[in-house]
């Protein structure tokens, strides 16, 4: 029997994740009543305001690439890959801190992510639908983007299946699809409680019809959790291979800085590090905004930080071990790409990078600045220009220089290479803005996982 | 005025699980526990058997990694042989990627909607909608319902039943005809 005095494990880490006197009503109230809210925050209105904008600029620009084409990019002889794959890998990667922690710190039972997964989910949701934006337009005739798929057709004309671009887009489709059945099983019993708290018939309906039926017995439960267990589990190697597929786009082909078998891990670490840095900007935007610092709190952010310390630990590893190899192979057109890396033209991009990727994450060793919110914020935005810069790195300044020096070129981006990557803003917070407006930010139902009292052994096992 | 079944609310999860067992040994078969979040041991509480999802979901997956590396054999070597840098038509290695995307992309199909099959949702009509209290289920209520259709069912005796094994506001499903 357990002493009062004595608390037992799962209390002591229920106070640290939810501080306070909070129990299944309260978390309830505080979750739930944001969408419910009858006015929406000035805040919201000057972000949506502000992301409908970028929405436009993206659609303008797109809409004359389509008319126009590829010309009004800067891409050039030799550097046929411009801003639109960086920007591709870019989006695709942040994606992945959300499936890591939705999938693989479910698998590990690390319940302190309940309180930031949907959020992180929803982050991902909509980096793939900006990522995915770029290999439909840069292949010049979006019209026949359909021709990636394995469709019959009167051409008999079929996809190379042996190349890493068609890997690419099964993968990068499998995973938009995955991510997005993932977010919407979790999101079903969230559904039926905003469903049964609606004020409005109208809102009843639609939250009711997408809640599709749900009424919380075990016998629904028993599936459903098991359903949830095997979409995490599948969803771990799923989001693993994604960026490895995305590394063998550059790693299986013969240029002197991409031929390299580290790419795969290091494409995987990079990802996470740049999703976490956005997880990060987004939430402690988002709590300030709705008062939610008692559900996603000081800790949360803490262990964010940890596994972005981890993570950038492991890319600075890989940019030395590429260096490394560099070196010993011997070979004069792998050496020369990675001196001209760090000291050719594009020596900014580089050390852009080392200092964003290497050097910021270190200050997370220590507690207080892994605690401190305005230095958290900025370092998440830095770990984001770091992480594009780093494919800056890898796409332009490789490509630029390759075996003759009678080939080289230098790139510049054009107004619409910048354009569409802002517009890409538009579309991601549009998207993200109308869920925090309409859905539950944090999961109802997982966030009182936490809680103590919500399992019935507690204070037996311990 | 149909009736359909008898709900009761309890306090907590200890006391659902514990209703569960009761109601479990007491012979109930058509019966269901209706909580805001899943609650551990509540499967064994209640008597179910595992579900059989995994199998749906593994038959998927199979048919997807199937389907995967069959689609690209026959492309690459019956339907469309196409010489290119001197690769092989049948590139097994090649074909691991496509035939793993696949795999996980059937069985998060199976998954989902192995769910919803075994669910019986969408159902937008149930009996215990028929409560007003029970809408607080989602948030921070614990029901134990049992259906008309159970063997054992008798309204008078399953009432004093639940108010027996600690049920407080026991509620008759009734529609409103």
């Amino acid at each position: 029997m357990m002493n009062n005095k004595i608390k037992s494990k799962a209390e002591i880490r229920a106070e640290k994740l939810l501080p306070g006197n909070q129990d299944f009503t309260t978390l309830t109230d505080d979750i739930a009543g944001v969408p419910e809210q009858k006015k929406t925050p000035i805040q919201w209105w000057l972000l949506f305001g502000l992301a409908l904008s970028l929405l436009a600029i993206f659609a303008g620009s797109v809409g004359f690439l389509i008319w126009e084409g590829t010309g009004i990019w800067g891409i050039n002889n030799p550097v046929f890959w411009g801003w639109a794959i960086i920007n591709f890998v870019w989006w695709v990667g942040i994606g992945h801190a959300g499936t890591l922690i939705s999938a693989i710190l479910h698998l590990f039972r690390q319940n302190w992510r309940n309180a930031i997964n949907r959020f992180a989910e929803t982050m991902t949701l909509f980096a793939v639908i900006c990522a995915l934006v770029f290999p439909g337009i840069h292949v010049g005739r979006i019209w026949v983007a359909y021709w990636f798929l394995p469709i019959p057709n009167q051409m008999g004309m079929w996809p190379n299946m042996r190349s890493p671009l068609i890997w690419d887009f099964f993968a990068v489709f499998t995973y938009f699809t995955v991510s997005l059945l993932f977010w919407y099983t979790g999101l079903i019993p969230d559904l039926a409680t905003l469903r049964d708290r609606a004020k409005t018939n109208l809102k009843r309906k639609i939250y009711g019809f997408f809640a599709l039926g749900w009424r919380g017995g075990n016998r629904q439960w028993q599936h459903y959790e098991l359903a949830y267990l095997v979409l995490a589990g599948i969803s771990t190697p799923l989001v693993l291979s994604v960026h490895s597929v995305v590394s063998s786009d550059f790693a299986t082909s013969v240029i002197p800085g991409w031929h390299t078998t580290i790419f795969p891990p290091y494409f995987v670490a990079g990802a996470i590090y740049s999703g976490f840095g956005m997880v990060m900007t987004l939430s402690i935007i988002a709590r300030k905004v709705y008062n939610l610092g008692h559900i996603i709190t000081l800790e949360h952010l803490d262990k964010m930080a940890q596994i972005m310390l981890l993570t950038g630990c492991m890319v600075g590893y890989a940019y030395s071990m590429e260096f490394f190899v560099a070196w010993y192979s011997g070979n004069a057109y792998e050496s020369f790409a990675f001196v001209n890396r760090a000291l050719g033209p594009y020596w900014w991009g580089y050390w852009a990078m080392i200092f964003c990727n290497v050097v910021v994450p270190q200050f997370f060793w220590f507690e207080r600045y892994r605690r401190h919110i305005p230095f958290l914020f900025i370092t998440s935005i830095l770990v984001n220009i770091g992480m594009w810069f780093e494919r800056f790195v890898i796409v332009v300044i490789t490509l630029h220089r390759d075996f003759m020096p009678g080939a080289w070129a230098m790139y510049n981006p054009t107004i619409f290479d910048v354009s569409i990557y802002i517009g890409t803003f538009g579309l991601f917070f549009t998207g993200f803005l109308l869920f925090l407006r309409f859905l539950p930010m944090v999961s109802i139902a997982e966030a009182k996982l936490v809680l103590p009292e919500s399992n019935p052994h507690h204070g037996h096992e311990e | 005025m149909n009736t359909y079944g008898v709900i009761a609310r309890f306090n907590d999860p200890v006391e659902l699980v514990h209703a569960a067992e009761k109601i479990r040994d007491a012979g109930f078969t058509d019966f269901d526990c209706h909580s805001p979040f899943p609650i551990h041991g509540m499967d064994d509480a209640m008597g179910l058997k595992r579900s059989k999802l995994g199998y749906v979901i593994g038959a998927m997956g199979l048919t997807g990694a199937l389907f995967g590396f069959g689609l690209q054999t026959w492309i690459h070597s019956i339907e469309y042989p196409m010489n290119i840098s001197g690769k092989p038509f049948f590139a097994y290695p090649a074909y691991a990627i496509i035939t793993f995307e696949l795999m996980v992309l059937f069985s998060a199909f199976g998954a989902v909607f192995g769910m919803m099959y075994f669910n019986s949702i969408p159902r937008f009509h149930h009996p215990v909608f028929y409560s007003d209290k029970f809408s607080r289920v989602t948030s921070d209520a614990f029901y134990v319902s049992i259906e008309i259709s159970d063997p054992k069912y008798n309204e008078q005796e399953v009432k004093s039943f639940l108010d027996k094994i600690g049920g407080t506001d026991i509620e008759v499903l009734k529609d409103e005809n």
